[in-house]
């Protein structure tokens, strides 16, 4: 059995002498989705923030197995290695559309931007591939020319999970992708990321407190609380029979219709 | 062609102190080294706003000797304010001969042109630079262009470029047109028209690029290449001309639109006034030139 995509032990991050999480351990493979789930404040965004090579851990490390099969610890890459991987082999959804577009940019450059990075230099091409995409993220395709200050909500998330997978990548970063969202809208970005992921084997890991997210997308859980995993295993699971008493409660805190 | 004189009294050999002149020197060096890259200098403060020349004015100061003739052009008239003010400048504190003919000067500074003579080897042609990082309106933050620069990492300038496509159905960027140096650094060439970027690859002659405000020197040793950046099914285009320059009838120069009259008159001349003469001179007539011959004597 090969190598897991990415592997994380022991991964702690100190703030001075605040924390930031403490001894997380995963491993996770291509086509499976791992949701991530806690509080606001439990050190969500920071084992992002490590898992994605953007923050320096304090102890631990994260083992990436690369395209070539070679397995690197994230913290040794270099800058230009890193800014790769985030140009080719990984995507990172933001919450928020704005900091993950380029909101001066027509859709099709925010989709093409990436086929450019890596060296497409042909016009016909890129515009091709761009339209593609819009496709696939049910954008209407005569709207390639706008820009997403034009666009709603929901079309700004779809188009920035465009512009992420154009470049086939292994691994998706997803920080609250339907935070914001109307239910209607959440739905069928919900659907509709359920599909690509199916489609493309993605590997993605999913931050989200919204446990109703958690348990249509992602086939295992983690819950987080004050820096530490509390408790992880399928969703299903965890979701229907959780044990420890904070997840308890997380689950009975959902609105029942 | 003028003869050297005696620099005036009390100044420097042009102007600036020897110092100064070594540190733009080292930095020249260090540009010429690593051809596109954008070196920083301690710029001085000279006798003159920024804007009007002043990384130029540095440069062609620090690489000036006695021996030197010196050409001005701005936007390739030798006779405009500016050009005519730093050719006094250097001719007062360095007390070099100076000239309009492309041909006779060793150092030409320039303001947006390159000659329509093809420069030669031993010719060394300095741009004034008002904005030398290319990446500045699409990445504001000089600490990220830097790192893009540091990491070749240029699709941002491909997006623009997309981008015009896109709106315009074709490049419309028609002066300082980003360039690629040696297959390394993007570059931005000064505001000259992209008419004249094909003219930078493989010159013989050094380009060297003063910046005075922004602080930055960057260079083109003899024959580089510079490449200008393009699609492969949107290839870069020269600008045309639909007229022959007005006066001498050249077609193969960049002209300037010149309003003749309120009617909607408009003649089109060749912005290089050097060249345009010199054809005049060679009995190349164009549309608008007047039935007596050119008799102007020149300076």
């Amino acid at each position: 059995m090969t190598a897991p995509l990415l592997e994380a032990t022991g991964l702690t991050k100190w703030y001075g002498d605040r924390l930031g999480c403490r001894d997380v351990a995963f491993d996770i493979r291509e086509g499976e989705v791992l949701a991530i789930v806690g509080e606001s404040g439990s050190g969500k965004s920071t084992l992002l923030s490590l898992l994605s090579g953007q923050l320096v851990p304090s102890a631990g490390s994260v083992a990436y197995r690369m395209r070539d099969g070679s397995i690197r610890d994230l913290v040794s890459l270099g800058e230009a290695e890193r800014r790769f991987l985030f140009r080719t082999d990984w995507g990172f959804v933001h919450q928020d559309a704005a900091k993950g577009l380029r909101m001066g940019v027509s859709a099709g450059g925010n989709v093409g931007e990436r086929l450019m990075a890596v060296g497409a230099r042909h016009y016909g091409d890129i515009r091709s591939r761009a339209e593609d995409w819009l496709e696939r993220v049910e954008i209407d395709t005569a709207r390639i020319d706008e820009k997403p200050t034009a666009y709603s909500g929901g079309m700004r998330q779809r188009l920035q999970i465009a512009r992420n997978l154009v470049t086939a990548p292994r691994l998706v970063f997803m920080d609250e992708p339907t935070g914001g969202l109307d239910v209607s809208v959440q739905a069928r970005l919900l659907d509709l990321l359920r599909r690509l992921v199916a489609d493309m084997g993605l590997a993605v890991i999913v931050v989200t407190h919204d446990l109703a997210v958690a348990r249509l997308l992602s086939d295992r859980i983690m819950v987080m609380r004050q820096g530490r995993v509390i408790e992880a295993g399928l969703t299903d699971r965890v979701l229907d029979d959780p044990r420890e008493a904070y997840t308890q409660l997380l689950v009975s805190s959902i609105l029942q219709p | 062609m003028t003869a050297p004189i005696k620099p005036a009294e009390g100044y420097a050999f042009a102007y600036l102190d020897e110092q100064t002149k070594r540190m733009i020197r080292r930095a020249l060096f260090k540009a010429v080294a690593i051809p596109g890259h954008q070196v920083p200098f301690a710029a001085r403060d000279m006798p003159m706003p920024y804007g009007w020349g002043t990384g130029g004015i540095q440069v062609t100061a620090a690489i000036l000797g006695p021996a030197d003739v010196l050409k001005v052009i701005d936007q390739g008239a030798d006779d405009t304010t500016n050009a005519v003010s730093i050719r006094a400048f250097f001719q007062k504190t360095a007390g070099v001969a100076v000239t309009t003919r492309t041909g006779e000067a060793t150092v030409v500074q320039t303001r947006h042109r390159i000659p329509e003579e093809p420069l030669k080897a031993g010719q060394t042609l300095v741009y004034q630079v008002p904005i030398p990082e290319p990446l500045r309106f699409l990445e504001p933050r000089e600490t990220e262009t830097r790192v893009m620069h540091a990491l070749a990492d240029y699709g941002l300038m491909h997006v623009k470029l997309y981008e015009d496509i896109a709106t315009h159905g074709h490049i419309a960027k028609t002066y300082a047109y980003p360039v690629k140096v040696e297959g390394r650094y993007v570059m931005d060439p000064s505001p000259i028209p992209k008419f004249d970027n094909p003219k930078m690859h493989m010159n013989p002659a050094l380009q060297l690029f003063g910046a005075g405000r922004e602080k930055r020197i960057y260079a083109l040793p003899p024959f580089t290449q510079v490449e200008s950046l393009d699609f492969e099914d949107h290839p870069f285009e020269r600008t045309k001309f639909e007229a022959p320059c007005a006066l001498c009838g050249a077609t193969d120069a960049y002209l300037d639109e010149v309003v003749i009259d309120d009617e909607g008159g408009r003649m089109f001349v060749c912005s290089d006034t050097d060249h345009c003469e010199t054809r005049r001179e060679q009995g190349h007539r164009g549309a608008l030139l007047g039935e007596t011959p050119n008799q102007e004597a020149r300076p």
